[in-house]
Parts: C-alpha cells; structure tokens; sequence
C-alpha cells in the first residue's frame, strides 16, 4: 500500500501497532481506539506523536478530549460503500476542531477521494501505482459544490451567488 | 419554474463529462462491472432483465415543453421510441445502450436536465405536489423548498454512501398528494401560532417490504433551519442506520428499533450544534429560487365559461374529463388538467416519443409552456382557461391521451414489473391492463368512484401496492406468478396501510377477485360513500366473506 497526501505519494512515517504488539522504543504509532483508552497514559509517557484508529461504529465522540494528545486520527472504510466515515471526519474538523491528519483506510478508490477531501480526510492509504493525474482529474472534474462542507476554502455555490466571502 | 445560472450549469456539465471519463473507463476494461456499478448507480443507469435503463431526475416533477421535447428526442433517437414515468415524478429510458449514455446526459444538461442521484444509496430526487402554485388552499409554493433541497443533496459529499436511499417529499396543501407520509422525510408546509412559515417534520415512513407511516421528529421547525435540521437527521442516520441487512437498512426501522423519542433527542441535539455550523442558506438565496417560481401574469377572466358548460353537456366524454380529470384552480376561469398517462389497455405510465411532443405543443398553447409530473404517472398541465379546456381535450384524445379516469379505477399505479425489472417476481403491466379493460365501461367506472387501485410486482413495492385502496402484489409461487390482495391503504393525508386479505390468487384469478371486491362495496356502501370510506367504516370483513366463504373466514 501506498500512502497518497497533497497529491504526492510520500513515505510513511507511522506505524500501526495491533493491540497485541509491543511499542517499539521510538516512533510514530497508529493504535486502536481499545488500546488508547486502555493505555493512554503509557502511550503519552514515550513522547511521540501518536495516532488512533477508529472502527467505523465507533464515534469520533469518544476521544474528543484527547484530541490535542493525538497527531493523526484513522478512519476505516471496508467497503467504499460504507459511508461512516464521512460523518466521522467532518464532526472530528468542523464540530472538534481537529487540526491533525485525518487518514482513509480500507476501500479508499478514486471516486471517492473528491468526497473524502471534502469531509476532511487528508491522507489515503491506497493501492500501489495508482494513477496519480487520474485521481486528480477526479479532484478537478466536480468543483463548484453545492454546500459547505469541511473543506474551508471551498465556497458553496450560494456563497458564490451571493458575494459571501466565507460560509460559515 | 427554476433557471440554471452558470453555476448550475457548470456543476451539471462537469457531471456529464466526469460521466462520460467514467464510462470510458468501463468500456477500456479499466474498471470491472463490479467497479463500475457504484459509478453507474449515482447516475441513474441500472442494468435490467434485458438491458441498461436510464432514470433521469425530474425535479419535483416539473418540466418545461423544450425539456419535455427533449425527452421525446431521447426516446426515439437512443431508445425505442417511448419512455415511463416513475412514481418517484422521473421518466426512465428502458433500452439505451451504455456507450450512448454520456450522449444522452449531454443532450439532457443542454435543457437543463441530469441524472444525478436518481438511483444509489443516497439522498434521490426531490418530490413535492404536482399541483403546487395553482393550489388556492396551499400555504407555499413547495417547489421552492424541493429546488433548495435539491441543490443542498446534489453531490453531497457525506451523504453519497448511505445505509440505503433516502426520499424527500414537500407539501404545501393540507391535501397531500406526494404521498408524504411514505418517504423517508416528508415535509409539511405549516404555519405557528405566530402566522412564521416552517415544517412539520416527518421521519420514517416508507413502503418496500416494511411498510411504515413517518413519525414526526419536530413539530415546527422555522423555514430558516431547513437545511440544517436535514442535514441532523441525515447525520444520525448515516451514523446509526443499520448496514447488515440492507431490507433493514432504511431510517424506518431505526425509527422502529430506536424509537421516535430516543431517535428525536438524537436529532435534536445534533441539529442544536449543525444548526450553528453555517449550513443554513441566507435568505438573499431562498428570496432568489422563490423568484423563480412566482405567479404567471393570469388573464382576469369569469369563474364561468359557457361554452365549458355547453360542451361538456353535448359530448359526455368530455364531460366525464371534466368529472374526472380538471381540478379546481386559484385564478377564476382556470382549471388543472390531469393528462392521464393510463389509457384503457395501456401500460401505466408509458408514452411515446410522439405523445411527448403533442403535450409539449398543448402546454405552449394552452398552459404556459409547462408541465408536471404526478406521482400516480400522469401529467397535469397547471394553467390552462377553462374556454380552452374542451380544444384541449380534443387533442388529447387525438393522442390517447384524453382518457377521463384520474383517480378512477382504472387509473392505476403499476411498477415495471417482470416485463423489465430484475427484482421482480411477477408482471405487473399485464394485470394493469387486464384490470382496465374488465372495468373499461366508463359509467361503472364512474360508479365505482373514487379509488386507488397500485399493482408492485414484487415485495419492494415500486407500485406502492401498500398505499392503495386496492393493492396487489405479486409474488412467486414455485415458479409461478400469484398475486396477493391487500386492502385499505391509502396515501394520503391519511395515510393507511393496506391490509393483507386471505391467500395469494393466482394470475387467472386475480382479476375475478379485485371484481368481486368492487362488486361487495357497491352492494354495501352507503350513500355517496367512497370505497375507502365504505372499507374503514366495515373493515375487511365483508370482503374476507365475499372473496373467500364464511369457512375460510371462520378458519383465518
């Protein structure tokens, strides 16, 4: 898998720990939303940016006070048909105000990825050698949305209509 | 009625090209049938028994005559010649092939049409009373709302992948006619005590094989918060709605499984911080789609018109269309014009790529230029002067398209059916049209009265079966068709669901049976009472005895 932000593919930094695994010493770790409730506190003892991977029935509710502890948030879609996690997403940066990485995992295919960045996500796990132009075709093709979403700098049409700078 | 401006329009032709980008990639190999099926299904092209079809949007079921010149241009250069409308207010294309399908999106975005959302998991096309604006007793003009709707769920980026789909109805009459009651959300048009414009808000109703009545989340939510309050309740489903069994997937059963109340706080308390969340149009917006669908410039004209009386005297049939088919207007000296698409024998819901044309002409002429679509499959033209009313007919019925049943027994509501559908388990259209011609004398129609008669031709109830005072479903019976009888359903402001009567009839006897239930109103209703009223006040019983024997009553 490949790990797709601001257009790019880029190295992964992070690591996904299962929840029976030891924490290496160092390093950026992804952990289940279990294994962060459970252990929060060693996992802010080792002083490295930690990340939390929700399940998509379970809400984003759940860590709201933990969020200046936690860099990168992970949301699943194991099926692209499922489509909890765009909830998730917008709540954890409009409603949570969740300045962190907001990371798509699972089933993350090209026609989804217009709505997803529109939710919020800002990086995707996805299948190696995609098509990169491709995908931002897909990005291009539908521009003037009709609503605000958690895509700041994106006026809705009737903001547009209106002469309104911002939309909220 | 609405006009794109350049942001419309943008958004509806990009939409065309992504398609067409799209289907390239299906038709190079580069995305699988299975890829490409989410791709097609948010565009309103599903593969059928036989072949692709295509369900275009028609926003609140309004069109103009270029659009509907259109749809007939479509119909006879991409399919063969005719098209359906659905009970959803859309018109579906049955044989176009998929390598012509971003053609025809192009041809339709050039007057303003699309195919966005009319099938997926997501927010479908938005309906609302096909008689809106020339209504006197309607509060507001609900086409308002459904176009501010519309352009809110278009391509709503956390609202595309839903548990299931999700309908929208909007009334502004206290008499319904959208069905309001049967959709996922309804929304009725009300008034506080303050005379402050808003809705009642309606959650969880719906047909398909769990019949429900929608239950109200708000009583009065002021016009303002539209949108965010819709935007609360799409949250919580798409959160909580249940995603492992898709017959249990609608906002109906978690309405069910969690409860009116549970299910209201949750709203309420996602609305309390939505709401702050600048999803809410300015009104500068609501000011500027309202203006579109302000009063036409009427003639000021008498409330009587003698020659209407004169004619209707002189040529009964147009009489009976008078009876049956023009409902009262606003304006004095105009009348609605119910265009029956259910001519005796027809296919209900079905018109060629010729008869199209000839109401797009008659709505020029006689009716501003536009047209509507009614949930029941027939067209209204709203505005036309009762002087005109008679030529009107005359050309209707050069068509087949004068026929003087609206809400008569034979104007029936049928789904596709085995004939096309891939869900189906028996044909529907053939009983429609063996139902029209056992009651095609026109003076027992009109006997009979008012009745709603809707044919599903399997348990997801397309033809609403449910919501008739008489339905029928159909349903395979070790390979063979056998059609299930229910009674007392009703769709409007008092919603019903019918009720299941006895064992399931067989194709040859079906026709025999809904006669024998018409015949028992007629020996037992009392004077002036319709068959709804006549079921309600007996309930099922007389028709249980008539239909199958004091025994196999005693025995049920």
């Amino acid at each position: 898998m490949s790990l797709l932000k601001a257009g790019k593919i880029i190295t992964d930094t992070w690591t996904r720990i299962e929840d029976d695994q030891e924490f290496a010493e160092a390093g950026a770790v992804i952990v289940s939303l279990e294994c962060w409730l459970n252990e929060s506190e060693s996992l802010r003892k080792r002083n490295e940016p930690i990340g939390v991977s929700l399940r998509n029935d379970q809400s984003p509710s759940q860590i709201i006070d933990d969020l200046e502890a936690i860099s990168l948030i992970q949301l699943d879609f194991p099926a692209y048909t499922d489509g909890r996690a765009y909830s998730a997403a917008r709540l954890l940066r409009q409603r949570y105000g969740f300045k962190g990485e907001i990371r798509a995992a699972g089933n993350v295919l090209r026609d989804q990825y217009p709505l997803m960045l529109r939710c919020g996500f800002d990086a995707f796990i996805v299948n190696e050698g995609i098509d990169l132009a491709g995908w931002q075709t897909s990005v291009e093709a539908m521009d003037t949305p009709y609503q605000p979403a958690a895509d700041n700098d994106t006026r809705p049409v009737w903001a547009k209509r209106h002469g309104i700078a911002q939309a909220s | 009625m609405y006009v794109y401006d350049k942001f419309d329009n943008s958004l509806v032709s990009d939409r065309v090209e992504q398609f067409r980008e799209q289907v390239g990639r299906r038709l190079s190999g580069e995305l699988t049938e299975d890829e490409f099926k989410p791709i097609r299904l948010m565009n309103g092209l599903y593969l059928q028994l036989h072949a692709y079809m295509l369900r275009v949007a028609i926003p609140y079921g309004l069109l103009s005559s270029p659009q509907m010149r259109k749809l007939a241009e479509v119909a006879r250069t991409y399919d063969r010649g005719y098209a359906h409308f659905t009970t959803r207010q859309n018109i579906q294309f049955n044989w176009p092939r998929l390598e012509d399908t971003p053609d025809i999106l192009e041809e339709l975005s050039s007057v303003e049409m699309h195919a966005i959302q009319t099938s997926g998991n997501c927010i479908r096309n938005i309906t609302a009373d096909q008689f809106a604006g020339v209504d006197a007793e309607e509060l507001d003009d609900s086409r308002v709302w459904a176009e501010l709707i519309r352009q809110w769920s278009s391509l709503h980026p956390e609202f595309t992948f839903l548990p299931r789909k999700f309908k929208i109805a909007v009334t502004g009459s206290p008499h319904d006619r959208t069905a309001v009651k049967f959709h996922d959300i309804g929304l009725i048009l009300k008034h506080d005590e303050d005379g402050n414009l808003g809705f009642e808000v309606l959650v969880g109703g719906g047909l398909g094989r769990t019949p429900m009545i929608g239950r109200t989340v708000r009583e009065f939510l002021p016009q303002q918060y539209l949108l965010s309050y819709l935007e609360a309740i799409l949250r919580v489903y798409n959160q909580l709605g249940r995603r492992d069994n898709k017959y249990k997937a609608r906002i109906k059963i978690l309405v069910h499984e969690t409860g009116i109340d549970a299910l209201r706080e949750m709203v309420e308390e996602e609305w309390s911080h939505v709401k702050e969340e600048g999803v809410d149009l300015p009104f500068a917006e609501v000011d500027r789609v309202r203006s579109h669908f302000t009063d036409p410039t009427y003639d000021v004209l008498p409330d009587h018109d003698h020659s209407f009386a004169v004619k209707q005297f002189e040529d009964p049939m147009f009489g009976r269309w008078v009876r049956a088919n023009l409902a009262p207007h606003k304006m004095p000296g105009y009348v609605i014009a119910n265009v029956s698409l259910k001519p005796i024998g027809g296919a209900p819901g079905d018109v060629t790529a010729a008869q199209m044309e000839a109401v797009a002409d008659l709505a020029d002429k006689y009716s501003l230029g536009e047209i509507r679509v009614a949930h029941e499959q027939n067209l209204v033209l709203a505005d036309v002067k009762m002087s005109d009313a008679y030529s009107l007919w005359k050309k209707l019925d050069e068509v087949q398209l004068g026929t003087p049943n609206l809400g008569l027994i034979s104007d029936i509501i049928a789904c596709p059916g085995l004939d096309y559908c891939a869900l189906a388990n028996a044909r529907s259209i053939p009983v429609a049209q063996r139902l029209q011609r056992r009651f095609a004398d026109f003076s027992r129609q009109f006997d009979i009265g008012e009745l709603t008669l809707n044919i599903s031709g399997c348990i997801n109830a397309c033809g609403h079966h449910h919501a008739g005072h008489i339905g029928i479903l159909g349903v395979d019976r070790r390979g063979e068709e056998y059609y299930q009888l229910t009674l007392g359903g009703s769709a409007d402001e008092n919603a019903s669901i019918g009720k299941i009567v006895g064992p399931a009839f067989s194709n040859a006897e079906i026709v025999d049976a809904v006669e024998t239930v018409i015949d028992t109103y007629l020996s037992i209703r009392a004077n002036g009472e319709a068959f709804i009223d006549t079921y309600r006040r007996t309930g099922e019983e007389p028709f249980k005895i008539a239909l199958f024997g004091e025994k196999q009553n005693v025995a049920a």
